[in-house]
């Protein structure tokens, strides 16, 4: 049975991520703005099968309030072994480009938060010995491109930081998995039209299950994100600057 | 989510689609009128709102509470059958009516007041209904049930989802002892011998209904075969495949023709080579054969298909049946599953509730244009002249005299009607 933190719980990734937890009788702890939400999810969880569930809010970008929230999940679960972010906003590029204040905001939502969060639970990790840290981060991270680079940006800090943090705590026995999600039909992405390369998020949580469960490293899901994102990626500069995308 | 219905036919136009995800959460902001679409597995046009806005329920898909020991569960209204099979018979439950398939949602089954091969028992789907919770456009929300605005709950069963939206409900379950039944599988050549089998099983048999070879004629005609079953005492069985075939795009043409299906139908027919058969089978293909391939609706072709189910009064449905099953014979269209089963006495609680005593029919056409709209106006002749009706979940085309006739207590509907959800079928048959 695993002791899971899940943080942006009333995202929909990751409430598809928490049935399937719950259907296998793990315990959860649910962190998220909205209490009223975070309960409907809870109650549906503990039908499906958790043995435990709590719920805590939380803005994520309140960087004093964080440590309590973790405090309480360790309390109510009986210790943690396995935590999920997937909190998170999708920047309007337009605005950000005129606003160094949602620029700010953008990052903060998506990135330094995500880093705050993960720097005590990476420590509480080390010390006990054990734990499986996976986050959200996004192909989006993988190049800056004009029509997103600032959700991009904050994406690749998160990444770049997923990738030292696992090698700092690969000999701790923590595992540190960095999610890749593609495009998901989700209520973040409602407004736009959607194509073949679209994943449902069920989809996707079976993908992250089975990433945490093999400890895997990084997970492009679906997997076919990762050659795309492969040759978008070695497109040389000169060539990718006269590019739309 | 697509905005269509499983038959194809009609296609829905200038349709807003609108997720719904929280069932605290007041209606959203529309013009026009809405209407509440789960699955979209009504077959015609009762879950369009062609020029006006679809609340799509899927995303109301939590459970709320199971208690284990009672049976009682209660789930949001975008919460699929099938969902609450998985959840539930491992420890011991079951629906208590289950139509054909499995992929319909808890709003959906209880807005179409849906049956299943247990109707003799069990009766409607809203007979388990312990109630619901119904949100109307101006923001009210009623708790009802069969005791508590009992008015409200008969309008809202079989109310196609007019009387506003049903965001979640308490279901009673019934008790089975595991996943399996016992079918026993009888061959019958003609309409008189299912409806003297029929008889003799419905006191012994919780689930009884027949395939019926929908091609055949002459001394063939009315030939099928009747599947009768109880949920099994079974510690172990057969597990149902875990391939999942598809039907990958939409062929040009529809695959159902009149060579395809006599070869079909015949072939199945001698299927069977003993009289009778038995056998132990797990829910997923006794339930749910069709479920097996996924979006099979496509085998119709672009032009799609149109089912047609009927109900004749228990004085006229053996005679009825032989004059439908002529036609359709004659007409060389028809399907490869043709139903027919004989309901219960028991009254519907739906003020638009289809099922009633006698026998009912459903099968399959594929459009085929003008021929197929007259052939099923000359079935809707024999229904009409039977005093039967014919089930607007399927329907999408039946002419709204013919409607009001199969329904005549359709008026009583109107003090509940919410003046801001309407939907392409009830236009159609009251305008």
């Amino acid at each position: 049975m695993r002791r899971i933190l899940i943080v942006g719980a009333t995202s929909a990734i990751a409430e598809a991520t928490a049935r399937l937890f719950a259907a296998r009788g793990d315990a959860l702890c649910l962190v998220g703005r909205d209490a009223a939400r975070l309960k409907l999810i809870a109650d549906d969880l503990g039908v499906r099968g958790a043995v435990r569930t709590a719920t805590a809010t939380l803005d994520v970008t309140d960087f004093a309030a964080q440590a309590a929230v973790i405090d309480l999940a360790e309390r109510e679960l009986g210790g943690l072994d396995t935590v999920l972010i997937a909190h998170g906003t999708l920047t309007d590029q337009n605005q950000a480009q005129e606003s160094v204040d949602t620029l700010r905001r953008e990052f903060d939502v998506n990135a330094l938060s995500v880093m705050a969060l993960l720097t005590p639970i990476a420590n509480r990790f080390a010390a006990q010995g054990y734990g499986d840290i996976a986050v959200i981060s996004s192909v989006a991270g993988d190049r800056g491109r004009m029509s997103n680079y600032v959700y991009g940006a904050a994406k690749a800090a998160v990444t770049a930081f997923l990738s030292g943090l696992r090698q700092r705590l690969q000999k701790s026995g923590v595992n540190v998995l960095t999610i890749k999600p593609g495009f998901v039909d989700t209520p973040m992405t409602k407004d736009f039209p959607k194509g073949a390369l679209w994943a449902q998020p069920d989809a996707v949580a079976a993908g992250i299950v089975k990433a945490i469960d093999k400890r895997r490293s990084v997970a492009y899901l679906p997997w076919f994100w990762w050659p795309i994102m492969g040759v978008i990626r070695s497109v040389p500069e000169f060539v990718f600057k006269r590019v739309k995308l | 989510m697509s905005g269509t219905s499983w038959g194809r036919y009609p296609q829905p136009h200038d349709q807003r689609l609108l997720m719904l995800r929280d069932r605290d959460a007041p209606l959203p902001d529309f013009t026009g009128t809405a209407l509440p679409h789960g699955n979209g597995r009504s077959y015609g046009d009762s879950c369009l709102n062609s020029g006006g806005t679809l609340l799509c329920t899927r995303g109301l898909d939590r459970f709320i509470a199971f208690d284990a020991e009672r049976g009682l569960l209660r789930c949001e209204a975008g919460v699929l059958l099938g969902e609450i099979l998985d959840l539930v018979v491992g420890q011991g439950w079951f629906l208590p009516v289950t139509p054909g398939t499995k992929y319909v949602t808890v709003g959906g089954a209880i807005a179409n007041d849906v049956h299943g091969k247990n109707h003799h028992v069990n009766g409607c789907f809203s007979e388990h209904v312990a109630g619901f919770e119904l949100l109307r456009s101006d923001g009210s929300r009623r708790w009802c049930s069969a005791h508590e605005n009992a008015d409200w709950f008969a309008a809202t069963v079989g109310g196609l989802g007019l009387t506003g939206l049903i965001t979640w409900a308490e279901l009673r379950l019934q008790r089975v002892r595991g996943p399996w039944l016992n079918c026993e599988t009888h061959r019958f050549g003609s309409l008189a011998e299912f409806f003297a089998l029929s008889a003799a099983a419905e006191r012994d048999y919780e689930y009884t209904v027949a395939w019926i070879d929908c091609a055949a004629r002459g001394a063939a005609a009315g030939r099928g075969h009747f599947i009768c079953a109880n949920h099994a005492p079974a510690a172990d069985g057969p597990r149902p495949s875990r391939r999942r075939l598809s039907v990958p795009f939409t062929p040009p043409l529809s695959l159902i023709n009149r060579a395809s299906l006599r070869a079909f139908n015949t072939l199945y027919y001698h299927r069977q080579r003993a009289r009778v058969q038995q056998a132990l089978t797990h829910y997923e293909p006794y339930f749910y054969p069709l479920d097996a391939i996924g979006r099979w609706n496509r085998i119709y072709g672009p032009r799609g298909f149109l089912q047609y189910q009927c109900v004749l009064p228990p004085a006229a449905a053996e005679a009825g049946m032989g004059e439908l099953l002529a036609r359709i014979a004659a007409s060389g269209s028809g399907s490869f599953l043709a139903v027919l089963k004989v309901f219960g006495t028991r009254k519907s609680a739906g003020i638009l509730s289809f099922p009633r005593p006698g026998a009912t029919l459903a099968l399959d056409f594929p459009n085929g244009g003008p021929a197929t709209f007259a052939l099923l106006d000359a079935l809707d002749e024999v229904v009409a002249g039977a005093g039967g009706a014919v089930y607007p979940a399927k329907d999408a085309r039946v002419a709204g005299a013919r409607f009001r006739g199969y329904f005549p207590a359709w008026q009583s509907l109107q003090p509940y009607l919410d003046p801001k959800f309407s939907s392409s079928f009830w236009r159609r048959v009251t305008e």
